[in-house]
């Protein structure tokens, strides 16, 4: 008979040797470089073209993301549907995203289908027209999608936590309205576009099963020519404007039977030696099932059906976010308990076995991340665009194995401070 | 191709093993025969509720999560109308600390009165949090009982109301339990960077001495054909009216349902599809539409849902799903838009199956319906599909007398 009161054994987190696979860099004829990660086992291939290009670098609300987005829909050889049928005819995913810092387009297809929609990126990327009817229809959907989810408090409290923390003329606050979408105009979209997806400014990222002539595929279609010039792109400065005030509440829906709370509180950015034990304070906080936050406020006392605290990973700032939707009658109570929790970090240490625990949790965690080759480029793309190298990585992993409770506990005095942090409720 | 080995423990538990070296990392999927379709009319929820409570310590260990982070591991869990699919990522070398897990909480559960309680409470707040708080949250609701008149499907997962979630009993879940939790109405899969001879001794070592329990035999009412088409308004704090349809569909395993999935593909689809393309970009009376269904194991829906432009007629925006549901039926598909919806489906398997926690959990979906081959024949199915069967697919599916529609106003 086996005693299933024993755990079996296990390998510890400070005996895994977790390695970055390294990356293939190809430089293309223009100058474009191309950051690889090779995998034979599927036939699949993921393609990203990163522009610095994200609402840092607007001049009026939305047009970093507007102009992304209708990249895609028309260029002079080619109507939006014929884009989309080109591309849904092969089966692929052609996905943009604009964030703050840069915007994206991204290519998933398979391997076989690579050569036939090459072509159809390259002008979607090159030769994009921006036609009128195509903003209007964009404009009125984006303004419908926007009075939906205005009903909805966990929305309505992320855009509030943001411009608390940030300001609201900041790209980290400011937020999409009916008014913006309204004055957005082709003319402004195609100038941010000039200025923003040029030669110069452009990484690509591939990664999967790569067809035999794709870097030749690659210097065809973007390698060539000095493609909308030589952008010498200066990082404007932005200051931040914190809100003054602490505490909020917002009643959005009168019948609302669930609060959206936020307590949230500015944090330095990955740069400074804090963020990366934050990470592993963070992670015992809210950043997993097991978290103090999840286990008192879900586990013991049923208020939510999920809370969780964040780190942001923003370049000029990061900041530290706590959040959960919780029954309109528990919000308050909820909000005494994420309290108690912080403070409880700031006067006890955290037990030997905890951080044991969590240390586990999170290596275990690394590596399944790591398991593929989009989810390798993606992390070496973190690194790259940051200006950062494996080390940064292997120092983080360093931090998880060996961070004590007593700098732990010295961190949360220093940033668990009730009294600094937005506190919000949404019903 | 994925590669599998299959065999029985002697106490009716199936076990497969995906073998994959290329990952350090190991899968453990456990996948119950169980899901709302089995409730009693006046205990919806409970399936769910149930695997919540799968969380709250079994009869030797009494934190379930705790180890399992330990060991560097990571789970979740989510229940269906048709089955409970439970499932953990840990580093390959940790697998037995699943096995430990996976395997006392299906010999018996703690039955713990705390867990129960608080459990109730987390399931009220999921509730409210997805179905009440949200707008148009409550259509699915409305959307099951208006299309079936007698089969389970006619209530959501997550419950009819909450009073049944806050009614149960640890009776009633001390006897789901022991019906449904049993090795003869459960699979295994193993998947990752582990060897069919190491699952093997631990598949016995751990699973083997639970008793079998009785595999279940479904007594469920078939949904029997509809005869006239139901409509219902609806009036809600919403900011767009919103234009619902649904048509009763074959089951997962039934004739016509791969020619039935490429159908909605053809109408939602990607951005290309009919009803994107004529509806949203050229006539501009929805701000988005979607044609969709959930693959039931019993016969389901296929679902047409938009958001219409503020401003436009519900009879106009009817009338205009109405004309691409009617060119569905009375034309015959293009042999190139047919390539097209085969060539998206074949790409999606693929992509699908990337991930060691996605082919796990599919090899074991396979499996309950039938045999986990069918996952590598999928495509093959799907490849067969003629213009033809769709053509006379499309003529019953889109009868009007087996649509429900819901028209939801903004009030």
């Amino acid at each position: 008979m086996i005693n299933r009161k024993i755990a079996p054994e296990i390998k510890d987190a400070t005996a895994f040797d977790i390695k970055l696979r390294p990356y293939e860099k190809v430089t293309l004829d223009n100058g474009i470089p191309v950051y690889i990660i090779k995998s034979e086992e599927q036939d699949t291939l993921q393609l990203e073209l990163v522009f610095t290009g994200g609402s840092w670098y607007e001049t009026e609300n939305l047009v970093a993301s507007a102009t992304n987005f209708l990249m895609k829909n028309g260029t002079s050889k080619r109507t939006a549907h014929e884009i989309n049928e080109s591309t849904d005819y092969f089966g692929a995913y052609l996905n943009r995203n604009s964030h703050h810092e840069y915007a994206t387009y991204t290519l998933h297809c398979l391997t076989k289908h690579f050569g036939d929609l090459i072509p159809v990126l390259q002008d979607v990327i090159l030769d994009p027209a921006f036609p009128e009817e195509e903003l209007s229809i964009f404009r009125q959907n984006m303004k419908q999608r926007l009075a939906v989810n205005l009903q909805k408090c966990d929305f309505v409290a992320n855009r509030h936590i943001d411009k608390y923390l940030f300001g609201e003329f900041h790209p980290y606050g400011r937020v999409s309205s009916m008014d913006a979408y309204d004055a957005l105009q082709v003319e402004t979209m195609k100038a941010f576009y000039k200025q923003h997806y040029t030669y110069n400014n452009c990484k690509i990222f591939v990664a999967g099963n790569l067809p035999a002539n794709m870097i030749h595929l690659l210097n065809e279609h973007f390698g060539k020519e000095k493609w909308n010039g030589e952008a010498s792109l200066i990082r404007p400065e932005i200051s931040i404007m914190p809100a003054e005030e602490k505490k909020f509440r917002i009643f959005n829906d009168e019948n609302g039977v669930q609060g959206a709370v936020r307590i949230a509180r500015p944090f330095p950015n990955r740069y400074h030696p804090d963020f990366s034990k934050m990470l592993v304070l963070n992670t015992i906080l809210g950043g997993y099932f097991g978290s103090r936050l999840m286990s008192n406020i879900r586990e013991e006392k049923g208020y939510t059906y999920g809370i969780h605290s964040q780190l942001y990973n923003f370049r000029q700032s990061s900041a530290i976010n706590i959040q959960t939707e919780a029954g309109r009658d528990v919000c308050e109570a909820t909000i005494e308990e994420v309290y108690k929790e912080l403070r409880t970090l700031q006067q006890e240490i955290v037990p030997e076995e905890e951080l044991h625990l969590v240390r586990n949790f999170m290596i275990g965690s690394i590596l399944g991340d790591l398991d593929g080759a989009f989810e390798v480029i993606q992390r070496w793309k973190n690194l790259i665009l940051n200006g950062l190298d494996e080390n940064y990585f292997y120092n983080n992993i360093n931090t998880i194995k060996t961070i004590t409770a007593e700098e732990l506990q010295e961190l949360a005095q220093e940033y668990f401070t009730p009294e600094d942090f937005y506190e919000l409720v949404v019903i | 191709m994925i590669h599998f080995n299959k065999f029985t423990l002697a106490n009716g538990l199936r076990v497969i093993v995906h073998e994959d070296h290329t990952t350090p990392m190991a899968v453990v999927n456990v996948m119950y025969d169980v899901g709302a379709r089995d409730e009693d009319p006046n205990k919806t929820g409970f399936a769910h509720l149930f695997e919540h409570l799968m969380f709250g310590g079994s009869i030797n260990i009494p934190e379930y999560d705790e180890p399992l982070q330990m060991a560097g591991g990571e789970n979740n869990a989510y229940t269906t109308s048709d089955l409970t699919n439970y499932y953990i990522q840990l580093p390959a070398e940790n697998i037995e600390t699943a096995f430990w897990l996976e395997s006392d909480r299906m010999l018996s559960l703690a039955f713990s009165e705390k867990s129960l309680d608080v459990q109730r409470k987390v399931v009220c707040e999921e509730f409210k949090e997805h179905y009440i708080n949200k707008p148009y949250g409550d259509v699915w609701h409305k959307m099951r009982d208006l299309a079936y008149a007698v089969h389970p499907y006619k209530w959501m997962t997550i419950g009819k109301e909450l009073s049944h979630i806050e009614d149960a009993k640890l009776q009633d879940v001390k006897d789901f339990f022991f019906k449904y939790y049993r090795p003869a109405n459960a699979i295994l899969v193993v998947g990752g960077h582990v060897t069919t001879a190491q699952v093997k001794a631990l598949a016995e070592k751990w699973f083997g001495d639970i008793p079998s329990g009785e595999r279940i035999q479904r007594n469920i009412l078939a949904e029997p054909p509809q005869t006239a088409a139901h409509k219902l308004e609806v009036k809600s704090n919403v900011p767009l009216d919103a234009l619902y349809k649904c048509y009763h569909m074959p089951a997962r395993t039934g004739k016509g349902y791969y020619a039935t999935d490429l159908i909605s593909d053809i109408l939602g689809g990607g951005a290309s599809s009919r009803l994107n393309q004529v509806l949203v970009k050229e006539k501009k009376l929805f701000s988005n539409i979607d044609c969709y269904h959930f693959g039931t194991l019993d016969a389901g829906l296929l679902t047409i849902e938009g958001k219409l432009v503020k401003g436009v007629k519900m009879k106009d925006a009817e009338k205009a799903v109405q004309e691409e549901i009617d060119k569905v039926q009375q034309t015959v598909i293009p042999e190139r838009e047919l390539q097209k919806v085969k060539n998206r489906v074949e790409s999606m398997l693929a992509f699908e199956d990337m991930g060691l926690l996605n082919r796990a959990n599919n090899l074991a979906f396979y499996e309950l319906i039938g045999d986990a081959s069918l996952m590598n024949n999928e495509f093959t199915h799907y490849d067969a599909v003629t213009t033809t069967e769709m053509h006379e697919e499309a003529q019953h599916l889109f009868d009007e007398k087996n649509s429900n529609t819901i028209y939801y106003y903004a009030g």
